[in-house]
Formats: structure tokens, sequence, C-alpha cells
């Protein structure tokens, strides 16, 4: 079996496109909207995310022929919880300001819906190298909107990048100034109703069919 | 082997919690000296904020070189402890009092604790050695609202602070008002916009804790 077959490839690389687990699937919006107000928050919300479904999904896969399939779920649940507190121990331990940033979102990857999905979904059928694939993809699809979202809103939010001011004072001086309703929720929603909106304008495969 | 039997699912259940258990213990318990650690630094990066000293690099090694003692003291200002202040929370009875020396200046820094608008806020407010004007103060929070009651947390309204007036003759003169309500620049500060409520928080903290440490900083 070849490591990077054509089918691995696609496994891989279809989260982060026309399969993305928020974009089109709209799953996980939940901690999408509440980290994305400044770039490094979402950064490593997404690297833990990523984390956690690719050791999640190999972990289930691996175990996927010994689960008692009346407890599969518990059984996902408890390796889920597993991690997510390990990430969020290393973190507190690690990269303290950012995990005081995150606070409970890390806990919270626990009920990520995506994280159960693709469990069910697909480590539950597929070996640990494809389910490792699939996480790292689906984690990465994630991280990447998480990402774009925050990029517009602390940029338009605060007119900085990863905490360096990055519009120069000149235009605060000719009258710019912050669009303070980037920083609020409310405005992840809707950029990130203009991410969906672009890509299914880009990609009419993914448009439903009117009746 | 039968996965779908009673007795298999217990004990695959029962392994499975015991060999999770094992594993969060020993990462909890391995990493757990680092994070208190962790705590701590910030603690005291927080009160060096207050002493209007930023980027620290060695945040111990500079707490060390500028605070000179952490005082227990009780609500009538009497010394019980000359260090331990550090380690006290917000629900005891007793009181903190930091005394550093800034270039031979004596400044006093109390902590503050309250309640802001959606969750607790908490500070730190540094006297100067008249124990009346302020030197300079510290303000985080849990959960206030981004970009606006979250500004307390910014060094620009925590730089609106530095020589207002604290207390004069016996009584608490400091506080917060709505943004552009400033009537007596020596003792009030101009709140946040839109954070008129966090503000209002700050203030009513400030007042508590000031009317606290009264008989301290009287005497």
């Amino acid at each position: 079996m070849e490591l990077f077959s054509k089918k691995n490839k696609e496994i891989f690389l279809s989260p982060l496109g026309l399969n993305n687990p928020v974009s089109v699937q709209v799953l996980g919006i939940c901690s999408a909207l509440a980290v994305t107000s400044k770039l490094e928050p979402a950064l490593v919300m997404g690297l833990s995310v990523v984390i956690i479904t690719a050791f999640s999904n190999v972990i289930i896969s691996m175990l996927r022929k010994t689960i008692p399939n009346r407890i599969r779920i518990i059984v996902q649940l408890v390796v889920v919880a597993t991690l997510v507190t390990i990430v969020s121990q290393v973190l507190k331990a690690f990269v303290y300001d950012v995990s005081v940033q995150l606070s409970v979102y890390v806990g919270l990857i626990i009920t990520n819906c995506i994280l159960m999905g693709r469990l069910e979904a697909f480590a539950l059928q597929n070996g640990p190298w494809e389910s490792f694939l699939d996480g790292v993809g689906n984690g990465l699809g994630y991280a990447l909107i998480l990402v774009i979202v925050a990029f517009f809103r602390e940029l338009l939010g605060s007119g900085a990048l990863l905490g360096f001011q990055v519009i120069p004072q000149c235009l605060y001086d000719a009258g710019y100034i912050n669009n303070g309703l980037m920083v609020l929720p409310p405005m992840a929603l809707i950029i990130m109703a203009c991410i969906i909106w672009y890509q299914r304008a880009k990609n009419p495969e993914l448009q439903e069919k009117s009746n | 082997m039968n996965t779908n039997s009673n007795s298999y699912t217990i004990i695959y259940a029962s392994v499975m919690v015991i060999i999770v258990a094992f594993l969060l213990a020993f990462v909890s318990s391995s990493l757990k000296e680092r994070q208190d650690k962790n705590v701590e630094l910030d603690k005291m990066k927080q009160i060096l904020t207050s002493l209007n000293i930023t980027d620290v690099e060695d945040a111990e090694k500079t707490y060390n070189q500028y605070i000179k003692s952490d005082l227990i003291i009780d609500l009538n200002g009497n010394t019980i402890s000359e260090n331990g202040g550090f380690d006290l929370g917000a629900e005891d009875d007793r009181l903190a009092v930091f005394v550093c020396d800034v270039n031979g200046a004596t400044k006093y820094i109390l902590p503050l604790y309250g309640k802001g608008m959606w969750d607790a806020i908490s500070g730190y407010l540094c006297l100067n050695d008249d124990k009346q004007t302020i030197y300079g103060a510290f303000f985080s929070h849990k959960g206030e609202t981004p970009g606006l009651g979250a500004e307390i947390a910014t060094p620009n309204f925590q730089g609106r602070f530095s020589g207002k007036t604290a207390m004069s003759n016996g009584e608490v003169k400091l506080k917060v008002v709505k943004n552009g309500k400033v009537q007596d620049a020596s003792c009030e500060v101009d709140g946040i916009s839109g954070g008129t409520v966090t503000s209002g928080c700050v203030s009513n903290m400030l007042q508590d804790y000031l009317t606290k440490y009264k008989s301290f900083l009287t005497k």
C-alpha cells in the first residue's frame, strides 16, 4: 500500500477545500466564533484541534475492531476528553498567556462536532494511517477557516496582526478608526458567511439544486 | 471473540477508564510544578505592571529587585505578618500590602478584587509613599466585552490613573466616571467609551478596597 496514494491525497486534501468541516459541513462553528478576535489564539486553537483530531482518529482507528458497539460513543468521548485534557495541561505549562486567552475553549474542543463526526464517520471504518490523514486534514480545514476569520477581525478590529500594529499611525491621524464591531462575536459570523458565499460562488457543485 | 457480550463491554470500559486515569494523573502531576510557576510569574508581572514596569524578561528577578516585602495586615491597619501577602487570595479577610522600593522611593501596592459586568475583575493599585496619590495601576478581567469593557486591561486605560489622588483627609476620593464626564481631574478618571458599566465596576472595586485599606492608608 502506498503511503500517499491518490485516495490518501484525496482524504487529506478534501477537508481543506470542497469538504471543509466548517464552511461546507458547518460543524464546530461555536468555537470558530469565540476564539477568532485575535490571530494568535486562533492559531493555537487550530493547532490544538489538528493534534486532537489526528491522534483521536488514530487511536480510535487502532481500537476499532475491539470497541464494543454499544459503548462506542463513550469510548470515543473518553479518548477525545483525555487528549483535550492533556493538550490543555500542556498549554498551561508552556504557553500560559495563550491558555489564559483561550480559557474554556480548549476544554470545549471535547464537544466540537468535527471530532465526533470524524471518529464516527471515518476512523471506525478505516485504518490508522488513513485516519491520521483524515484527522490532520479536517483539523487543518478547521484551522484554515479560523485563521482567515481571525486575520480579518484582528486587522480591521485592532489594526494589528499577531499583536503587531500593521495599520500605520498616519492613517489614524488622517481620521481612520478601528472597527469596534469586528472584535465582537457577530462579525465572526458575518465573515464566515462571506467565506461560505465565496466558496459556493466559486464551486457550483456545492450549491443545492432548486426544485 | 464476541465484542458485544456484557462482560466484555464492562471489562473493556473498566480497563479503559483505569488506563486513562493513570495517564491523566501522570500528566497532571508532572506538569503541576511548571503550571504553578507560570501562575506565580504571571502574578508578579501584573504587580510589576502597576509599578509601570512592563516588558520584563525575568519576572522573578525584577520582582525581587523592586518588591521589598509583602505584608499581611488586618482591617485596622495592624501588621500581622511581614511576609506571605503574595499568597493571599480574594476571599481572605486579611489584606496584603506590597512594599516596594523604586529608585529609593517607597511605594505601596494594594491588590484589588471585584465584580465586573460579566465576570470577576481584579487589579493592583500602586500608591506613592504619601499613601494618597497614585503611582500606577493594573487591571485584569475574566470576561468583559472585547473592545469595550475589556479595554480596562490596556495600558491606555491604566495610564489614566497615574498622578490622581486616591484619598484625601481620610476620605476615598478616587472614582472612574463615564467617558468624557470628568469634572475634577485631580481624583476622577475618565471611563471607557462604550464600557461604562465595566468602568463603573472598576470604580466600585477601587472604592471598596480603598475603604478596606483606609486605616492602613491614614496611619
